[in-house]
């Protein structure tokens, strides 16, 4: 099932759900980092709410997107990881070093507007 | 006479016990008052137990499968716990039970040697299957109730404390084995998430002894809080702690370190945009 | 693709009984999805707590992943058992792929054949309780994982 991805200028949200197969994040990969493109987006928020499991392969594929992402000028945040989920992350020893997390859509906008301030641009 | 096998005789046994169960049961419970157990009980609650327990002994000896006498086990500890019964005395009504049955029949076929032994050969078994579930499973259920009221404990001695709106504390005091790292790490993330907290101050001071084991529950608990969106800076680390880390290889990586709670605190203000100044000093114009 | 059960139907839902068992097979992407869903659901009705529902949800993620991944299919069966009338819930992965060639290499943290994370093993490992693996090169891997419900 294709995730939905939201314009909200300048920045795209992506909202994942729960039944999650890894076909649909790679595309949500290539979705993504393709319309940062299009839109000239500054940033993206992912939105793993209600993401019941994050294992190795999500976790690498949220960096993949995030560097992708960077390449082409935008700042990544990965919001909603849910306290259950962040507990078995790091029993499972998989870490998001290197990408930005915020608590919700909120905190993740908030973090994309101060990101936008301190760049300097427009 | 035709020759009862084991199942027809332990039925025909069961049917017995069945027939006579209120004299049975009446005399069990004098029993139990005589060997003064289950003082914590009146005579009446004694007698209403009693009914319930004799009906399901005999069912337990009917179909004696090991689901049956477990759910008994549970079933009676469950009864008998919350009224301060000890082990001793729940073991010793079974046991008591057990030969207030044995008696009945020994009364019934004292007739024929043969057939009592028989029966008896019957009875026996199963009789001291269902006293060994009992006795193991007061056992286990009083090790549930332990482990139930130590997590408790854990819980009450671990507070997360909302100082200011974004700011969590988390004072870590004594021994952290697993069980007390995993608690306390879940009792973090769910409070980051409640008080969308943004920074969150883990003071170790407490804490009794840093081995590479606590060094690792320390470096999971602040890695997951910062999948939440926390900043978080760890306060108390004697210098001790922090060669301990350094020679395990631990890697705070972002983590802010500070010295005392107090500069902790501080630079917790300073990361959330609060400047704390002193009131005459406030209140001067710009 | 079909689940199947052994004694009671997926729509049951009622606690199953101790010996139940759930088998789903893994053959491709989705199955990992099916796979996480029904490990979720037996660790629920086992009264299994959120955090450890998660845990095991994620074992499973990891544990179907490498047989869709290096043994391309294979079946995951999700059991309930207990011992001391503690429940607790156990993961069987088997595949009757290449094999591993090197365990004690798979084992360690950090390995890695296809340049991703490697199999996972370890942290496997660190989330569940009780960790077994049985592996012959050429003839299949079976990884048998249990938790125990606190």
């Amino acid at each position: 099932m294709a995730v939905p991805i939201l314009k909200q200028s300048p920045y795209l949200i992506a909202t994942i759900q729960s039944a999650l197969s890894d076909a649909d994040l790679l595309s949500l990969r290539d979705s993504l980092t393709e319309q940062v493109g299009r839109f000239r987006s500054r940033g993206v928020i992912v939105d793993v709410t209600a993401l019941d499991v994050l294992d190795s392969f999500a976790s690498r594929t949220l960096r993949d997107i995030s560097y992708m992402v960077r390449l082409r000028g935008a700042e990544t945040v990965i919001v909603g990881i849910q306290p259950e989920v962040a507990f078995a992350m790091v029993q499972l020893g998989v870490t998001l070093k290197d990408v930005a997390t915020a608590l919700d859509l909120e905190e993740g906008l908030a973090y994309l507007d101060k990101k936008k301030l301190n760049s300097g641009r427009d | 006479m035709k020759e009862l096998d084991e199942k027809d005789l332990l039925r025909e046994l069961v049917a017995h016990l069945r027939q006579n169960r209120t004299e049975l049961r009446e005399d069990w419970a004098r029993r139990i008052t005589d060997a003064k157990l289950l003082t914590a009980m009146s005579r009446e609650e004694i007698f209403a137990e009693a009914t319930s327990v004799y009906n399901k002994y005999v069912e337990a000896l009917e179909t004696g499968t090991l689901e049956m006498l477990h759910a008994y086990a549970r079933n009676l500890s469950e009864r008998i716990i919350p009224r301060g019964v000890e082990t001793h005395e729940v073991l010793g009504i079974v046991l008591l039970l057990r030969d207030v049955l044995a008696r009945s029949l020994f009364a019934k076929y004292q007739g024929d040697f043969k057939l009592l032994n028989r029966v008896l050969d019957a009875y026996e078994p199963a009789a001291n299957r269902v006293a060994n579930a009992v006795a193991v499973g007061f056992v286990q259920e009083r090790e549930r109730i332990i482990r139930e009221q130590q997590q408790s404990i854990r819980e009450l001695s671990t507070p997360v404390l909302q100082v200011r709106e974004r700011l969590l504390i988390l004072p870590i005091i004594g021994v952290i084995d697993s069980q007390r790292a995993r608690q306390l790490t879940e009792q973090l993330l769910r409070a980051i998430r409640a008080n969308r907290a943004r920074v969150v101050v883990i003071d170790i001071t407490g804490v009794a002894a840093v081995d590479s084991s606590v060094a690792n529950h320390l470096v999971q608990t602040v890695e997951a809080s910062q999948l939440l969106g926390a900043a978080v800076i760890v306060t108390g680390l004697s210098p001790e702690i922090a060669q301990t880390l350094v020679r395990i290889g631990v890697n705070l990586g972002k983590v802010r370190t500070v010295g005392d709670l107090q500069g902790g605190l501080e630079e917790a203000e300073r990361v959330l945009g609060y400047k704390v100044v002193p009131i005459a000093e406030a209140s001067k114009p710009a | 693709m079909p689940i199947s059960t052994k004694k009671s139907s997926i729509a049951d839902a009622t606690s199953p009984e101790a010996g139940e068992e759930i088998c789903v097979p893994v053959r491709s992407d989705n199955d990992l999805v099916n796979a996480r869903h029904e490990g979720r659901r037996l660790a629920e009705s086992l009264g299994f707590s959120s955090s450890e529902t998660t845990l095991v949800a994620t074992a499973i993620s990891e544990l179907a992943r490498n047989i869709v991944n290096y043994a391309l299919r294979g079946e995951i069966v999700l059991r309930r058992v207990d011992r001391h009338a503690r429940r607790g819930i156990t993961v069987i992965a088997r595949d009757e792929g290449p094999g591993i060639a090197n365990v004690k290499l798979a084992m360690q943290e950090g390995y890695s054949t296809s340049g991703g994370l490697g199999l996972g093993l370890p942290g496997v490992r660190r989330i569940m309780d009780e960790f077994e693996i049985e592996t012959e090169p050429g003839r299949g891997t079976t990884v048998t994982v249990s938790k125990w419900r606190q």
